[in-house]
């Protein structure tokens, strides 16, 4: 893989790069209140992954780094599924819901905007899928964009 | 009023890049037209007031698949048919 693109590419990309990941990020971790979540974050953020594979196409082995974050996330994602079982109720029960703890507050009553402290076991599951989705399409992307060069045809 | 004229642009929209898709013969293009037929079909979601469905469509439908159907385009030829 050692391609590059021009230098209008290269600056787009470079600017371009973080407000994707930070919206993406953004998606993620407020997918219990706004429209999102980790699948639809982590899609976003995998294709800023994209932009930079097109405009900068050289790239060392990635392979063993995006799946183990993706085998990580995916574990995380089912021992806290497990847990609550373990705690003495259903799969996938939401223990963490108002005991005050990390997302753990209280959901106010009536109308209001929402607040990012609350949900429980609904923020960490929506930023583990995030770090799976996140690593699995990057993943397919390096790869294709890697077999892709092996067997490039002259036209 | 206005939101009957907004929907009946973006179906014009979505028709026309779909026969676009069809009609390019080179295929770099075609990818290109795929991905726009597929952001004029998130902002139909958009309208329909389905906006998780829609990031989604614009993430994977217009980013992901026309990364990979570039890829794919650059292992093969890009002209359709035998010459």
């Amino acid at each position: 893989m050692n391609w590059k693109m021009s230098r209008v590419v290269r600056t787009v990309t470079d600017v371009m790069v973080v407000p994707i990941i930070v919206f993406g990020i953004y998606l993620i971790i407020h997918g219990h209140l706004t429209p999102g979540g980790g699948f639809q974050g982590g899609a976003v953020v995998a294709s800023s992954t994209a932009l930079l594979i097109i405009a900068y196409g050289s790239f060392r082995d990635y392979k063993k780094d995006f799946s183990s974050v993706e085998s990580i996330g995916l574990t995380l994602f089912i021992f806290l599924a497990i847990l609550g079982i373990l705690l003495g109720a259903t799969l996938f029960y939401n223990f963490g819901a108002g005991t005050g703890g990390l997302f753990g507050g209280r959901v106010a009553e009536g109308i209001n905007p929402g607040y990012i402290n609350t949900g429980g076991t609904v923020p960490l599951m929506n930023i583990m899928v995030g770090l799976e989705v996140t690593a699995a399409l990057s993943l397919i992307l390096w790869m294709m964009a890697k077999s892709s060069d092996s067997m490039e045809v002259e036209a | 009023m206005i939101y009957f004229i907004l929907q009946l642009l973006v179906l014009f929209g979505l028709v026309i890049t779909a026969a676009a898709v069809i009609w390019f013969k080179d295929l770099i293009s075609a990818a290109i037209a795929l991905g726009a037929s597929s952001l004029i079909l998130s902002l139909q979601f958009y309208l329909l007031r389905a906006p998780d469905v829609a990031i989604a469509e614009a993430a994977v439908g217009a980013a992901l698949t026309t990364a990979i159907f570039i890829f794919a385009i650059r292992a093969s030829q890009r002209e359709e048919g035998y010459k």
